[in-house]
């Protein structure tokens, strides 16, 4: 389905439609005033800027440095150029341990690797324990925001769903009774769990230590009680050093939701006596963005979701209308990449507005990027009709006679066409809009015979 | 004085002059009141924006030197429009392979507002009783950067607006959401009909809350959009380009 069909269902429900985009805008102005207390923001957005660059520039060296330190901490590191070896790897831990209950945190990088449907294919129960990551589990459902999964559901809904699968008592939708229950019902999880599954938001290569923000505590409830942690980091997720850690931190937490930091940022930097850490480091795609001179900055991301947030788009369609793991301005960068076919509308959902620009905390020009894979797509995926009509544009727009030609015919019958056959359905410009009244003479004309004197 | 008059070239962009003739005539009486010498290259066709929007850029190489031919001679090449501008000033150096002409299209071609503030440096004197309600267009706000982006933690500036510091009567909507898109998007107002629709009505309503009395923008395609869409639900909400403010506070 394309984008532009699933977001047309989205705005049906107008009511729950207004109420996604505002309850977003209000994180996006969370954002600003949070921004707007840190003096040096545009520094900090300057500087983590290039430190990224400078890592997506030294890329094999960094990574190599990452593994030795990492491997000399007493963490087992793994290597996974796509989903399927990745998910292998997962599962072949979990035999060892002989593990059929997995807890995880959220990672959106075990999304992209469909993690869950594969172990559960494989006989494992995975429970996501990131409140929203559990509720969208319960409802069978991808997360449809990177930072808040459960955004496209109200509190009556959650409620509803409890009701059903926590036996919640029915209608009750305070927040706080709800949260118990889930906490109550993730405890006893969290109790039994063997092999505790994270993300990873920043890999350190000076130190071989990886860095875990979260805002529920659940990663860190989750590895503490289990034997074995299996964190898996896309291979962009590095930084040099400590000391740049401090730059990202303060960029995060204030662009996704507005706090200063997230409540929980743990950092791992070796296993405890008698338990074990895995480190999966994973391409899946990566390089190949790497490779791409246009798009390669993209890999600079950090996950924010701040211009899903921002995006007058995405706050209307809904993250679902994106079809990708990662939605909204930012996925419809990265998903052609993975994709270029299946995810050739997402460049066009955009009115190249540049608000995800501005708010990146990492300077990525993700509506310059939208632009440029409009112009990969229309090679890649011709549609011959579309060609044709562009074609005849050129044709009009290189040649001052067939453009002024071509104003002539379409100002006539625009204007002594009936409405009837201008406002037809094919017209989709009519159906929401008037057009603009045809004026007698255009510019041009009227030049001609007042002004110039040239002819 | 008859050697620092300036010699302008004025681009008008092809749906103005098809449908906003009147806009095209505000913006050159503008130029000439401020003692440019302006012409209008009767060869000038489209930019080449709606075809390298829609991923067609590799079509417009043609329209592209065109539009050159047409204008470099000039002092500078002057429009009201920021889309247009931007898109010329961005991307033609990079769509003809010719990063050499980035400087002249640097300091030659600019939106009509910004010409007025950086080049003319003009402090407009009058009097314009009205609440205007300024739709900040994205391509003039974020591309060209007339004014700080809300997104944007930089000291505060605004070029169009302080032009008219000094206009009598003269007093700004305050919005909202200061400079979210009206949703046109050139074919996205058609690709995404849903989206587009529901951007624009939100614009309007913000711009109904906030009491605006004429609504006006940098650049008429925005205003097309709105306009067509505050027709549709039969309500009066009276556009003007800003070149036609303009061109009324000094006359």
């Amino acid at each position: 389905m394309s984008h532009s069909k699933a977001s047309t269902d989205f705005l049906r429900n107008t009511e729950h439609a207004k109420w996604h985009d505002e309850t977003l805008w209000m994180i996006r102005e969370k954002r600003d005033l949070a921004s707007q207390k840190v003096p040096e923001w545009e520094n900090l957005r300057t500087l983590a800027s290039s430190i990224k660059e400078h890592v997506l520039s030294n890329l094999d060296q960094l990574l190599l440095e990452f593994e030795a330190n990492a491997t000399k901490n007493g963490i087992q590191v793994h290597w996974a150029k796509d989903a399927q070896e990745h998910n292998q790897i997962v599962l072949d831990i979990l035999k060892k341990q002989s593990c059929a209950q997995v807890v995880k945190s959220k990672s959106i990088l075990t999304e992209e690797c469909h993690l869950n449907p594969f172990l559960e294919k494989n006989g494992i129960e995975v429970i996501d324990t990131d409140l929203g990551e559990r509720i969208v589990q319960f409802l069978h459902q991808p997360p449809s925001h990177i930072v808040l999964p459960a955004i496209h559901l109200k509190k009556r809904d959650i409620s509803e769903l409890f009701h059903q699968k926590l036996q919640t008592e029915k209608g009750n939708e305070d927040p706080y009774y709800l949260t118990q229950a889930a906490r109550t019902h993730l405890r006893e999880k969290f109790l039994k769990a063997k092999v505790a599954i994270t993300g990873v938001n920043f890999g350190i290569a000076e130190t071989g230590e990886f860095v875990v923000c979260t805002n529920e505590g659940n990663a860190d409830m989750g590895v503490h009680l289990a034997d074995v942690h299996i964190a898996c980091m896309g291979i962009e997720k590095l930084i040099p050093r400590r000391n740049d850690l401090g730059v990202f931190l303060r960029l995060l937490a204030r662009s996704a939701t507005g706090q200063a930091i997230t409540n929980y940022t743990s950092h791992f930097r070796g296993p405890e006596k008698g338990k074990q850490i895995h480190l999966i480091l994973v391409d899946n795609g990566r390089t190949e963005q790497l490779g791409r001179e246009k798009f390669r900055n993209s890999l600079k991301c950090i996950r924010c979701g701040a211009c899903m947030n921002t995006c007058p788009i995405y706050r209307r369609s809904g993250g679902f209308s994106y079809q990708s793991t990662v939605p909204g301005p930012i996925g419809s960068i990265l998903s052609p990449g993975l994709d270029l076919k299946k995810y050739s509308s997402l460049p066009f959902a955009s009115t190249l507005c540049g608000s995800c620009t501005d708010v990146c905390p990492v300077k990525i020009n993700i509506h310059e990027q939208l632009y440029e894979w409009r112009q990969e797509i229309t090679k890649a995926n011709p549609n011959h009709a579309e060609i044709l009509s562009m074609k005849l544009a050129s044709g009009i727009f290189k040649s001052p006679l067939a453009y002024r030609i071509s104003g002539i015919l379409m100002r006539k019958l625009i204007k002594n066409l009936p409405d009837s056959l201008i406002y037809n359905p094919w017209n989709v410009w009519g159906k929401g809009r008037k057009l603009p009244e045809t004026p007698q003479e255009s510019f041009r004309n009227w030049y001609l015979n007042h002004r110039n004197n040239e002819q | 004085m008859e050697q620092s008059q300036p010699n302008v070239g004025l681009f008008i962009p092809c749906y103005v002059d098809q449908f906003y003739p009147q806009v095209g005539k505000a913006t050159l009486e503008i130029l000439e009141k401020l003692n440019c010498k302006v012409s209008y290259p009767l060869d000038q066709t489209c930019c080449g924006q709606p075809l390298a929007n829609s991923g067609y850029e590799r079509e417009t190489k043609e329209s592209c030197q065109q539009f050159l031919n047409s204008f470099l001679k000039f002092d500078y090449i002057v429009a009201p429009t920021g889309s247009c501008v931007h898109h010329i000033k961005e991307r033609y150096s990079k769509i003809l392979n010719a990063p050499e002409l980035q400087p002249s299209l640097n300091s030659k071609i600019f939106e009509l507002t910004e010409f007025l503030h950086d080049i003319l440096k003009v402090e407009l004197q009058g009097t314009f009783r009205h609440k205007i309600g300024y739709h900040a267009s994205c391509h003039a706000l974020r591309g060209l950067r007339l004014s700080k982006s809300s997104e944007v933690n930089t000291a505060p500036f605004d070029k169009v607006k302080s032009l008219f510091e000094k206009v009598e009567g003269l007093e700004w909507s305050q919005l909202q959401r200061s400079d979210e898109c009206c949703g046109f998007g050139g074919t996205f107002s058609v690709k995404e009909e849903a989206i587009s629709l529901s951007m624009g009505k939100d614009r309007l309503a913000d711009h109904h809350e906030a009491g605006t009395e004429i609504l006006t923008a940098t650049d008429m395609s925005c205003l097309m959009h709105l306009k067509g869409l505050a027709d549709k639900k039969q309500s009066t909400l009276p556009i003007m380009h800003l070149a036609e403010i303009i061109n009324q506070i000094i006359s």
